[in-house]
C-alpha cells in the first residue's frame, strides 16, 4: 500500500514535469550553437555558454523593454485600482437610477471583444492628436490611458460586487464624526477591500504584462517597445538563429517565472477569485 | 437642503466622473463610431472619401469565401478546444483536490503556461512543432508523424488547438478546484460510508455539485477561444495558406492588411454578436443545470 502511494507519487510528479517540457526545450536549446542544436534537440547542452543570452539581450533591447513594460504595468495597476475603487464604492453605496445605469454600462461593455473597439480607437486616439494636441499615440501614456479604459468594467464589477458585502455602519459613523467622503474612503473602506484589491491587482498584471495587439497598434517607436512587442520583432527578424531566438524566449519568461514564485499564493487565489464572481 | 445636495453631487462627481470620462474615449465612443464605420466603405486615409453603402458591407460578409472559411475553422477549433481544455482541467483539478502529497507542487507547475501570455507561448510552440519535431523526425528516420507541422494545413490547426489547451487547462483547473472544495464534507463522507466509491462519488456526487463551475469555465474558454489572436498570429500567422486564420485575424488582415476599413469594421460588428450570442445561450443552458445546495 505505501510503495503504491510513493509510485503515484513519483508518477505524479513526472507528469507535472512532462506538462512543463515545452518550457525544458526552449531553455536547453538557448545554450547550444547551431550544430548542436540540430544534433539533437532534447539533450542537455555540452558547454553551457551564456552569449547567446547576452546578444539576446542586446538585440531584443531587453533591460529598455522591461523598464517600459514595468512602467506600463505599475501606473495602470495604480490608477486602475485607485480610480475603479473609488468609483465602485459611490456606485454601490448610491443606490440610484445613475447608479445603477452607470454599473449595467461597465458589465455589458466587457463582453465587447478589443477587435470590434480596435479600429475606431485609432480614430479616437488619431482625433485627440491632430485636433486637440494630446499625444496618446506613440507614448506610453497614452497606452496607459488606453488600459485604465480596458481595465474599468472588470475592476468596478469586482470592487462593487466585494463592497456590497461590507457593512456601511463604520462609514456613517465616521461621517457623523466629520470625515470627508474622500477620508472616509481611503482611511476605512480602503483597507477593507485588500482581498479584492488583491485580484483585482492580479488579473489585471497578467492581462497588461502579456498584452500585444493594443501596444502594437498604438506604440511605434522603438524605444517605446514593450516586452511582447520586442519578443515579436526580435522574431521576425531571427527565425532562422533559433538559438538565440529560444535565449530572447528564455529571457522574457524569467520575469513571469519569478513573478509567480513570489507571488503563488495571491495569483491562484486572484484568479479563483475573480473567475467566480 | 439644496447646498447639502450640491455637496452630495460633487462628491459624486469626484468619485464617479474619472472612470466615466476614461470609460468613455477608450470605450463607449469608439464602439459607437465603430457601429457608423461598419455602414461606410473607407480605405482608412483621413483624406479619402467615406462612402455610405448602408447593409452592402454585412450582405458581402456571406458571399466572402475567406471569411467563411476562417469562421468555420474557427468553429471546430473552438468546439475541440473548449472540449478538451475542460475535460483536461477537470482531471488535473479532481488530481490535485485528492490526498496526494505532492498535489501543490503538481498544482503550481500545471498552472504556470498561463502566466506566459499568448503571444510569447506561440512561438515557444512554433520552436517545438516547427523546427523540433522537424529535427527529431530526421534524427529518427521517422518523417511520417515528425515533421514540421505549421506548413501542413490540418496539423497546423491541430497545434492551435494544443497551444490553447496548454495554455488554459492549468487555468480552467484553478476554477475547478474552487468548485470542488465548495462541496461539504459532510456529504462526501456521507457517501463513502454509504461504500460509494471513487469514481461513484464522482458521478453522482462531485460533478452535479460543481454544474456553477461548468457554467464560469465553459464560458471563459468559449469567449477566450473564440476570441484567439495573439497565439494564431505567433504560432502560425494565419498559415499555411490561410489554413488557420481564425475570426480575429481576418478581422485585422481585413482592416490594417488590406485597408478596408469599413468593411472589415463590419466584420467586426458580427464578431460581437457572434461571441456575444454564442456566450450567452451557453451561460443560459448551463444555468439551468446547476443544482442548489
Amino acid at each position: 500500500m505505501k510503495t503504491k502511494k510513493i509510485l503515484l507519487n513519483v508518477v505524479l510528479i513526472l507528469l507535472g514535469l512532462a506538462y512543463l517540457f515545452p518550457v525544458y526545450i526552449i531553455v536547453v536549446n538557448a545554450f547550444k550553437n547551431r550544430a548542436e542544436l540540430y544534433e539533437n534537440i532534447l539533450a542537455f547542452p555540452k558547454d553551457a555558454s551564456f552569449k547567446y543570452f547576452t546578444k539576446a539581450m542586446d538585440k531584443m533591447d531587453f533591460s529598455h523593454a522591461f523598464m517600459n513594460s514595468m512602467i506600463v504595468t505599475c501606473i495602470s495597476l495604480v490608477f486602475i485600482v485607485v480610480l475603479t475603487s473609488m468609483c465602485a464604492w459611490m456606485l454601490a453605496r448610491n443606490d440610484g437610477k445613475l447608479s445603477k445605469f452607470i454599473f449595467m454600462m461597465f458589465v455589458a461593455t466587457m463582453l465587447i471583444p478589443f477587435q470590434t473597439l480596435m479600429m475606431p480607437l485609432l480614430q479616437v486616439l488619431g482625433f485627440f492628436r491632430d485636433y486637440c494636441g494630446i499625444q496618446l499615440t506613440d507614448t506610453l501614456g497614452g497606452l496607459i490611458f488606453c488600459y485604465i479604459g480596458f481595465g474599468t468594467g472588470m475592476s468596478v464589477f469586482l470592487f462593487h460586487g466585494f463592497i456590497k458585502s461590507v457593512p456601511v455602519e463604520v462609514e456613517e459613523a465616521a461621517i457623523i464624526d466629520g470625515c470627508s467622503k474622500l477620508g472616509v474612503f481611503f482611511k476605512i473602506v480602503f483597507p477593507m477591500l485588500k482581498p479584492v484589491t488583491m485580484t483585482v491587482i492580479i488579473l489585471n498584471v497578467i492581462w497588461i504584462w502579456n498584452d500585444y495587439l493594443l501596444p502594437s497598434l498604438i506604440l511605434y517607436s522603438k524605444k517605446n517597445r514593450t516586452i511582447p512587442l520586442s519578443t515579436a520583432n526580435f522574431f521576425g527578424q531571427y527565425t532562422v538563429q533559433w538559438n538565440l531566438a529560444m535565449a530572447g524566449l528564455t529571457l522574457t519568461i524569467i520575469p513571469v517565472v519569478i513573478f509567480y514564485l513570489c507571488a503563488q499564493k495571491y495569483i491562484i487565489k486572484g484568479i479563483a477569485a475573480g473567475a467566480v464572481k | 437642503m439644496n447646498a447639502r445636495k450640491k455637496k452630495e453631487a460633487a462628491w459624486y462627481a469626484l468619485f464617479v466622473l474619472p472612470v466615466v470620462i476614461v470609460f468613455t474615449i477608450i470605450v463607449i465612443i469608439p464602439f459607437v463610431i465603430g457601429v457608423g464605420y461598419s455602414f461606410f466603405s473607407w480605405d482608412g486615409l483621413p483624406v479619402h472619401e467615406k462612402t455610405f453603402v448602408g447593409m452592402d458591407n454585412f450582405v458581402r460578409l456571406f458571399s466572402d469565401s475567406r471569411f467563411m472559411v476562417s469562421a468555420g475553422h474557427t468553429l471546430v477549433f473552438t468546439v475541440i478546444a473548449v472540449v478538451l481544455i475542460n475535460l483536461l482541467g477537470l482531471a488535473f483539478a479532481i488530481i490535485v483536490t485528492s490526498r496526494i502529497k505532492v498535489r501543490n507542487i503538481l498544482r503550481t507547475m500545471l498552472f504556470m503556461p498561463y502566466l506566459i501570455g499568448g503571444l510569447i507561448l506561440g512561438y515557444i510552440w512554433k520552436f517545438i512543432l516547427g523546427e523540433g519535431l522537424k529535427a527529431i523526425g530526421e534524427a529518427m528516420g521517422n518523417t511520417g508523424l515528425f515533421f514540421n507541422w505549421l506548413v501542413d494545413k490540418k496539423m497546423a490547426l491541430v497545434a492551435l488547438i494544443i497551444v490553447a489547451i496548454w495554455q488554459m487547462a492549468g487555468y480552467i483547473m484553478i476554477i475547478y478546484i474552487t468548485g470542488i472544495q465548495g462541496i461539504p464534507d459532510d456529504v462526501l463522507e456521507a457517501a463513502s460510508i454509504d461504500g460509494a466509491n471513487f469514481f461513484q462519488q464522482l458521478i453522482y456526487i462531485k460533478l452535479p455539485l460543481i454544474m456553477q463551475s461548468f457554467t464560469i469555465c465553459l464560458f471563459l474558454t468559449l469567449s477566450n477561444c473564440f476570441k484567439i489572436f495573439d497565439t494564431n498570429l505567433s504560432l502560425t500567422g494565419g498559415g499555411p495558406n490561410n489554413a488557420t486564420e481564425m475570426f480575429a485575424m481576418n478581422i485585422y488582415n481585413e482592416i490594417f492588411k488590406l485597408n478596408n476599413y469599413g468593411y472589415g469594421q463590419a466584420k467586426a460588428i458580427l464578431f460581437l454578436i457572434v461571441v456575444a450570442s454564442f456566450t450567452l445561450m451557453q451561460v443560459s443552458i448551463t444555468k439551468k443545470k446547476e443544482v442548489q445546495m
